[in-house]
């Protein structure tokens, strides 16, 4: 899984979503479009709303604790993910290095899912 | 010593990291591949003493230590056991060398899994030392004046890293293979350093990790016998260990290179440094580890301190900084200039460094400045200077040097 982390109000690395009937490609098509030729897998992912759609959950006992926010007040933020399929993490890596949120300064954490056979 | 341990200590010297590196590549399981090997080294004690020492002792150990490995993954009732087993089966036992068909030898990848980016620079240089030079927990440890227990974390974190995050046991393909490739070789020019130069502790040089450092920089640039600067590292190295009988007196002092006893100098090191350094420069792709190779070179070189071209050196130190843009180069640089061109031209230098800043906590900066003005018998600033140096020395060597030029310029 590439985590995209990078600060949310910077419209170079978060960019606002397409609005309908906005003829112009998404900005991660032509990355789409490389890793497929590369053989990478594309399993899903998304880019995510701001860190002010967020909400938080714990539990406490037998009380359910919902916070507005976060879980982690940051500079940086979660922007979105994608799950992806490829053969070793130099692959991934590559695959990391070339996300449009990589080229806009932003920073990709490349993680394992767990027992992906 | 009997003859049979002898060549027990002989294989592993030689074999060690080639078994290991293989049993990796065909189990995928770097805890079972180290075990096995270690066993195999251990039946070969008790055997080759009893039956004498086979002709081929490498494939022999080979042998032993992948039956090893199949009887564990039978008894292993696991599926992944089970598919280890597999695969060990399947695999040849002894893969043609990288000339002959394209395929690498078993321990290049092990080299480049080892110092893969993704592991801290600590576990690289840990892994290397384990898997590929056989050193064990304890003597990592040792090595790096941390306790074993730490140092065996880290090496079953890196492990788990390789596995979990799938690092490719594999030599890089072309796209990524320079970049990795100097990884490789910082790794190792770490290890030289850290045994050269000890980074804490009492003791000025650990020789057991420039002795490692060598040999595995010996290895890489066999096993890659196009990458001059293997070649430049391999050279750079055993120029610089040439010296390094003649870098403490009897009582364990520094002793700073124009004093020192230059006969004392590793000549057939120096020689056999100076013929890889032509040989990697024939090949016309300058890099970092050749040119300073060819700056050790003019020092080893020199029959006296005073032969010493240091107007080459000044220009090779110009060329380094090209490759490795550093304050620390420019130090150097400084020196050099100092020496070629008087210590006035050397201060000059020193103080346009010393005005950006990077190398405020560098001990050699005061101490080179320091040394610059005992030179010009500028006692009262050599004094203050190397005051400043003995603040911020690393070891207990280096500060005893500093104390003694200190009271050279004070009397």
């Amino acid at each position: 899984m590439l985590l995209m982390c990078g600060d949310e109000t910077a419209p170079e690395i978060a960019p606002h979503p397409a609005e309908e009937g906005d003829e112009a490609e998404p900005c991660w098509m032509p990355w789409a479009r490389e890793m497929q030729a590369r053989g990478v897998l594309l399993v899903e992912g998304s880019q995510l709303q701001p860190s002010s759609a967020a909400t938080t959950v714990r539990n406490s006992g037998d009380e359910v604790l919902v916070a507005d926010g976060p879980f982690a007040e940051t500079k940086e933020q979660i922007l979105g993910y994608d799950v992806i399929e490829c053969t070793d993490l130099d692959e991934a890596i590559y695959a990391a290095s070339r996300h449009p949120v990589a080229l806009a300064g932003g920073v990709v954490e490349v993680r394992p899912v767990l027992a992906s056979v | 010593m009997t003859h049979a341990e002898a060549a027990v200590a002989e294989a592993f010297r030689q074999e060690w990291g080639k078994i290991v590196a293989s049993l990796i590549r065909m189990t995928s399981n770097w805890d079972l591949a180290e075990e096995c090997t270690q066993d195999a080294f251990a039946a070969a004690l008790t055997k080759w003493e009893s039956d004498g020492v086979p002709d081929r002792p490498g494939a022999w150990l080979t042998t032993t230590a992948r039956n090893r490995a199949l009887d564990r993954l039978r008894r292993s009732k696991t599926e992944a056991a089970k598919l280890q087993e597999v695969a060990v089966l399947s695999v040849p036992e002894e893969p043609a060398a990288w000339g002959d068909s394209g395929v690498p030898d078993d321990r290049l990848r092990l080299m480049f899994t080892c110092c893969h980016p993704a592991l801290t620079l600590e576990a690289r240089v840990a892994l290397t030392l384990r898997t590929l030079a056989g050193l064990t927990t304890a003597e990592i440890a040792r090595a790096f004046l941390v306790p074993e227990g730490t140092m065996a974390k880290r090496l079953t974190r890196a492990k788990h890293k390789i596995r979990d995050a799938g690092i490719p046991y594999r030599v890089p393909p072309a796209h990524l293979l320079p970049e990795r490739t100097t990884g490789v070789l910082a790794v190792l020019y770490l290890l030289f350093n850290e045994g050269y130069s000890a980074s804490a502790g009492g003791d000025l040089m650990r020789p057991d990790l420039t002795g490692e450092a060598i040999r595995l920089g010996r290895l890489l640039a066999g096993l890659m016998p196009d990458e001059p600067e293997a070649t430049g590292l391999l050279a750079l190295m055993l120029l610089q260990d040439a010296r390094s009988a003649a870098r403490l007196d009897a009582h364990g002092e520094l002793v700073s290179l124009e004093d020192q006893d230059r006969t004392s100098w590793d000549e057939a090191k120096i020689a056999e440094g100076v013929a890889l350094l032509q040989a990697a420069l024939r090949r016309q792709r300058a890099g970092p580890y050749q040119v300073q190779a060819a700056i050790a070179a003019c020092h080893g070189e020199a029959a006296q301190a005073s032969d010493t071209d240091w107007a080459q050196i000044a220009l090779l130190y110009g060329e380094l900084r090209k490759f490795v843009p550093s304050p620390v180069v420019d130090l150097n640089r400084a020196v050099a200039v100092a020496m070629a061109e008087g210590p006035e031209a050397g201060l000059a230098l020193i103080d346009e460094l010393a005005a950006d800043g990077g190398l405020a906590a560098y001990y050699l900066l005061p101490a080179t400045r320091a040394d610059l003005f005992r030179r010009l018998d500028r006692r009262e600033e050599a004094a203050a200077n190397y005051r400043a140096a003995l603040e911020l020395a690393p070891t207990e060597p280096e500060r005893h040097y500093l104390a003694k030029r200190l009271s050279e310029v004070s009397g």
